[in-house]
């Protein structure tokens, strides 16, 4: 049970061209700012958009093409999709809407009924079986979709920012239900995200769309170490900047130079944690540290550190604490000194 | 425009919260050259109605009601504008999805057409009907000539035209339901492998039935108050075409006692609709 796709969607002011593999089994997110064209390439999977060229497999199964004009609709795909909103059915009960699919199916009303009582009890919502969606709290509405998204085995199961909609404790409680879910989950799954860690969390394999393109693909740990854009960089909270190299030395493309713990050749990405700036009012004497004149443009309070967004010769991030904000006496606009030790930085070829 | 969802109206309505005290506006003295015509409005609009009830014969009222003539006529009125309610369902539910769903060339053009009969003066309506459906009508002489079916002058006839009129309030009033209804609930029912159809029955048309009840009440209540073009197509025959409309025009001349019995049982009608309506509104908020 596995989807290939070749996907290309064109509208005025956007294109997506994106290839996607999920193997069965496995949990692929795919991340990405907004407008990137996660959600088309959700609903173009579905079958609610059509595609402008390009192939959709499930199983072996074509389901649609471009060149032999095959289009499957939507209902005879075998996809379940968890929408953002959940979209439960607001005249139907918890019951009811679980058993919807089934029902779609085939099987009788009671069969129906006795299979979607058994996935709200997967779910834990066996006692609120004949509520309707409106008496439900976001995190149970949220099982009661998962549920209904799983009850008819789908072959793909396609998630639509499963836990934005959620607040932050319930959110909690949620991922690591939905984890437990997918891991039982025998078919393949996309998962639509834009928060990393439910990607981290979630998925096995990751892929990053920008602007309707593909820019980095991996496992969750090989992106946070390696990002390859400032989009990914942000998202795993790193400094990063494109550069040439000449063994320790790297002539970044924003004209400044940076010493490296690793000596490399040629085109390079070279990257370092905010944690690992160090700011000064005056220039720190010592040995030769990359250090370069930058200005305050940000402060942000973020949890139980600061930080803190400069802008000069390159733009860089900076988390220190409260105390050595008071210290510095930091305002936007003040001028500081900031420095990264050689081995704080990380580089890998472009 | 005109039936967009009227149910819908009211829910929005009752969530503003509590409602506000009375407004500075409402202390400010009212300019005359307003409050004259609006009490003068309010004089035109009731006065009729007043003067229907004063002249109400009530002491033999009921016999009056027992007449057979009355109840003849009131009884072919509930039956036809049932039927003609029924009718518009039928093939205005459908016609109100294809307009707010399906996407073709000349959506616009088939939406003005289907709002003529709205703003058409009935007895051309009337006139339309025996045109097209009448014996030599364009259809009315086939349907003669192959399947021996006369329209014109039958019961059916006056259901005919009871839904040409009232039709069109039902297509609008489903409309303007699809159209607030979020169409992404088809999506999710599509992508749990419900068909079109299954789509429309199961979740579409209860989203919207609401919107199709109140539609089907306006109808109704056309219908049932249908005089142009019933008696142009219809005729007058008591017993088959003769609905309560057309028995209080001809009660006029003859008996006008009985024509403000009769009068006095639409307004009834007609305030009972009104009533069902508003509880419906209410009640679905």
């Amino acid at each position: 049970m596995s989807v290939d796709a070749r996907l290309r969607v064109e509208r005025p002011g956007f294109a997506l061209d994106l290839d996607l593999h999920i193997e069965a089994g496995q949990v692929v997110a795919l991340l990405g700012p907004n407008g990137a064209g996660k959600t088309t390439t959700l609903r173009t999977l579905a079958g609610l958009n059509a595609l402008s060229s390009g192939r959709i497999a499930i199983d072996d199964a074509v389901v649609e093409d471009s060149s032999t004009g095959r289009r499957i609709p939507t209902e005879r795909r075998g996809i379940g999709l968890l929408f953002q909103d959940y979209l439960l059915f607001p005249h139907l009960s918890a019951l009811d809407n679980v058993a919807f699919g089934l029902r779609c199916q085939g099987r009788s009303k009671a069969e129906a009924r006795t299979a979607a009582a058994a996935w709200l009890e997967r779910v834990g919502l066996s006692e609120h079986a004949a509520a309707r969606p409106a008496a439900l709290s976001g995190g149970q509405a949220q099982r009661v979709a998962l549920a209904r998204a799983l009850a008819p085995s789908p072959r793909l199961l396609l998630l639509d920012e499963p836990l934005a909609a959620l607040d932050a404790h319930t959110r909690l409680d949620i991922r690591t239900r939905l984890r437990h879910h997918l891991a039982d989950f025998t078919g393949a799954t996309l998962l639509v995200t834009h928060d990393p860690l439910d990607a981290m969390i979630l998925a096995d394999r990751l892929i990053v769309i920008e602007h309707g393109q593909l820019v980095q693909a991996g496992t969750p740990g090989e992106i946070a170490r390696h990002p390859r854009t400032e989009y990914i960089a942000r998202l795993v909270g790193l400094n990063l900047y494109r550069g040439t190299a000449t063994d320790h030395r790297v002539r970044l493309t924003q004209g400044a130079d940076i010493t490296t713990v690793d000596s490399h050749q040629g085109p390079v990405f070279v990257a370092f944690r905010p944690t690992a700036v160090a700011l000064y009012r005056t220039r720190p004497d010592g040995t030769p540290r990359n250090q370069w004149p930058v200005t305050v443009a940000g402060i942000e309070r973020r949890g139980d550190h600061v930080r803190i967004d400069l802008t000069g010769p390159l733009p860089i991030a900076a988390d220190i604490t409260p105390a050595a904000l008071a210290e510095l006496d930091l305002a936007p606009g003040t001028e500081v000194w900031a420095t990264v030790k050689a081995t704080e930085t990380s580089t890998y070829p472009a | 425009m005109p039936g967009r969802t009227p149910s819908l109206r009211p829910r929005t309505g009752r969530a503003e919260g509590p409602r506000r005290g009375p407004s500075p506006t409402a202390t400010r003295r009212v300019p005359l050259a307003l409050l004259l015509p609006a009490l003068l409005g309010v004089v035109f609009l009731t006065l009729p109605l007043i003067g229907l009830l004063v002249r109400t014969p009530w002491s033999d009222l009921t016999a009056q009601l027992r007449g057979t003539q009355v109840l003849q006529a009131l009884r072919l009125s509930l039956i036809t504008a049932s039927l003609a309610t029924a009718l518009s369902l039928v093939l205005g539910v459908p016609l109100a999805w294809l307009l707010a769903r399906a996407r073709f060339p000349g959506r616009r053009l088939l939406r003005a057409l289907i709002t003529v009969p709205l703003v058409l003066p009935p007895v051309v309506g009337g006139v339309a009907l025996l045109l097209a459906l009448g014996r030599r009508g364009i259809l009315g002489q086939y349907l003669d000539s192959w399947f021996g079916i006369t329209l014109p002058f039958t019961t059916a006839g006056v259901v005919l035209a009871e839904a040409f009129v009232a039709m069109p309030f039902l297509v609008l009033s489903v409309e303007g339901a699809l159209r607030a209804a979020d169409p992404r609930f088809e999506d999710a029912a599509a992508t749990l492998g419900a068909s079109g159809w299954t789509t429309f029955r199961r979740v579409t048309l209860p989203l919207i039935a609401p919107g199709v009840a109140a539609g089907a009440v306006l109808a109704w209540a056309r219908a049932l108050g249908e005089f142009g073009a019933t008696i142009t197509f219809a005729g007058n025959f008591p017993g088959t075409t003769q609905t309560m409309p057309l028995a209080v025009y001809l009660a006029l001349q003859d008996d006008p006692q009985a024509a403000i019995v009769l009068s006095l049982i639409l307004l009834a009608v007609s305030i009972t609709v009104l009533a069902a309506l508003r509880e419906r509104w209410m009640t679905t908020a």
